[in-house]
């Protein structure tokens, strides 16, 4: 019978991290789908870390990602407001019209 | 309960924290009470630092938490910076009314986060403090929240800044799962040199902390980021992130991961080659003087690096050596571009600067002293700087380093060398204001001196720094 094995979680998060990344690089439309992926990011860390704590019997790795979520929705709440005041001042959040600074 | 008591300093620093907004949240139009009492907070804080034996070595917390000499020192160094940034800034936000209560308590509770990151002696522990930082910065950097500028400046932190915390946080994770702990101690008893696993972690702890300090590749947000913040952010994001980096940098890679040097090596010297070079080419056609910092800022991490990649615990002092005199370097530069306003409006570029020699004489000859150091000519303080890490790195046998960086302190010298053209041979312009207040004036006067007499007298420091011996 086919077994799931910590590899598979480990490409699993593997596949959930880079498309969080990806997903941070290759998007020209809209700042929300930034704030999507990096939260993506951090749930694939957090997969990686609790599939490590089941298979060493070590909490430290659940307690670890106990952090990471209240960090991440910390976070999240400070990006929707930075995004809000950016959106009163400009009118936009479209990626590409993000460009007053440069030089 | 006997653990608490070495960790004073952190929890009189929190529960100022709330005080103060409690205080803020209850007298109306408390702001300038609240900026002083922060300011004398940190005064306390400091006090509460020195009244520990500074050479104690203790772990706290199931060895989480580190007091050494190198945490004591460093906090000592991020609390004294911290205190020249509020004092020096005070009228600026006042001007550009930005004097709101939160301004000095995020300013407190990043400081907070820099002193956890820099006693950390565990993975979570170092999260927690990194993210307390983070956070409270992004705030800080889109403050100015009716301005495009800094909203947007405030943005791009964030995105990038939250990208490099996921990048860091999967090679916690990673190095979590291959070493079986996330305590400093254990994953060095656990080390081995053939694991991918634990080879991929350090890559990824490595790069979000240099994005944290700006290191190229991971440089792209600092133009952006200094230019659009308001100055009084900027300062703070010139100085104090970068001495929180720096130390987490040398724990990460002394403790932990001091056996697989020659994995990680050739990464940091990487890092400070491209750094270096990079920061003092892309400064050339830079118009505005806190972009410009920023390239230069940039540049300076590489030399501070180069000293990280020696490997020895001359390269680890020389480094720690470069970020003190750095940081007063910046903040004599800050605080030169503080003193430039007139109208109540504050003035940011190059051309601003037109003969500035011929109305106000000191004011110039402090941008000339800051300049000149800062592109390392002696006998002036930045030259000792790097004097120091180029000794280190030469007595490493790393000769190429050592040459690249030479070479890049020379193409940085034009342009800190046209800015002082611009001073003083440039066409005059309309006169600045005058009345700027006390604390800037004494940052200013204190940095000054410092960067003029180190020559004269720089045992002191040196022998502070010498007792710090990590390996």
């Amino acid at each position: 019978m086919f077994e799931i094995s910590l590899g598979h979680y480990l490409i699993l998060a593997a596949t959930i991290f880079t498309i969080g990344v990806v997903g941070i690089f290759l998007n020209r439309k809209n700042i929300i789908v930034i704030l999507m992926s990096i939260e993506l990011i951090l749930l694939a860390v957090n997969i990686n870390l609790v599939s490590f704590s089941i298979y060493m019997n070590d909490l430290t790795g659940q307690i670890f990602t106990l952090f990471i979520l209240t960090v991440a929705a910390a976070e999240a709440a400070i990006g929707l407001a930075i995004i809000v005041i950016y959106y009163r001042n400009s009118g936009t959040i479209r990626v590409q019209e993000i460009d007053k600074l440069k030089g | 309960m006997i653990n608490l008591n070495f960790i004073y300093s952190e929890i009189f620093i929190c529960l100022a924290i709330m005080i103060l907004l409690i205080i803020g949240v209850f007298k109306k139009n408390s702001s300038y009470l609240i900026y002083n009492l922060s300011i004398l907070s940190l005064f306390v804080c400091l006090a509460l630092i020195f009244n520990f034996p500074i050479n104690e070595n203790v772990e706290l917390f199931n060895n989480s938490y580190k007091i050494d000499y190198l945490s004591s020192f460093m906090k000592i160094l991020l609390i004294l910076s911290g205190i020249f940034v509020l004092l020096s800034s005070s009228k600026y936000i006042q001007i550009i009314k930005i004097n709101k209560i939160e301004y000095p308590i995020l300013v407190l509770s990043s400081i907070t986060g820099m002193m956890v990151m820099i006693s950390s002696n565990d993975l979570i522990l170092f999260y927690m403090g990194l993210e307390l930082q983070s956070l409270a910065l992004y705030v800080l950097s889109s403050f100015n929240r009716d301005n495009i500028l800094s909203s947007e400046s405030g943005l791009k932190y964030f995105v990038l800044s939250a990208l490099s915390s996921g990048l860091l946080l999967y090679g916690c994770s990673l190095i979590y799962g291959f070493s079986g702990s996330t305590n400093f101690n254990i994953i060095a008893e656990n080390i081995n040199q053939d694991s991918y696993g634990l080879t991929f972690g350090i890559i990824f702890i490595i790069t979000g902390l240099a994005f944290k300090i700006s290191a190229v590749p991971f440089h792209m947000w600092a133009p952006d980021v200094y230019e659009g913040s308001p100055t009084s952010v900027t300062i703070f994001f010139a100085i104090l992130p970068k001495i929180a980096a720096l130390t987490v940098f040398i724990r990460i890679l002394y403790v932990p991961f001091f056996n697989i040097i020659d994995q990680w090596q050739t990464i940091i010297v990487f890092l400070s080659i491209a750094s270096m070079l990079f920061g003092s080419i892309a400064a050339i056609g830079q118009k505005n003087l806190k972009r410009l910092i920023a390239y230069s800022s940039i540049g300076h991490m590489g030399y501070a690096l180069a000293g990280i990649s020696t490997g020895t615990n001359q390269g680890i002092q020389s480094s720690i050596t470069y970020i003190s005199i750095y940081l007063f370097m910046n903040l004599a530069f800050f605080g030169c571009l503080f003193m430039l306003r007139r109208d109540e409006k504050y003035f940011e570029n190059i051309a601003d600067l037109s003969g500035l020699s011929k109305n106000h004489p000191l004011l110039s000859f402090s941008f000339l002293i800051v300049l000149f150091s800062l592109a390392g000519i002696p006998p002036l303080v930045g030259f000792f700087a790097k004097f120091y890490i180029f000794t280190a790195v030469i007595e490493q046998s790393m000769y190429s380093l050592a040459i690249i960086g030479l070479l890049s302190t020379v193409i940085a010298a034009f342009y800190y060398l046209r800015i002082i053209k611009v001073i003083y041979f440039d066409k005059e312009k309309d006169k600045y204001d005058k009345n700027h207040n006390i604390g800037l004036k004494i940052s200013l006067a204190i940095s000054t001196i410092f960067i003029l007499f180190y020559f004269i007298y720089p045992s002191p420091l040196i022998e502070i720094i010498e007792k710090i011996n990590i390996i």
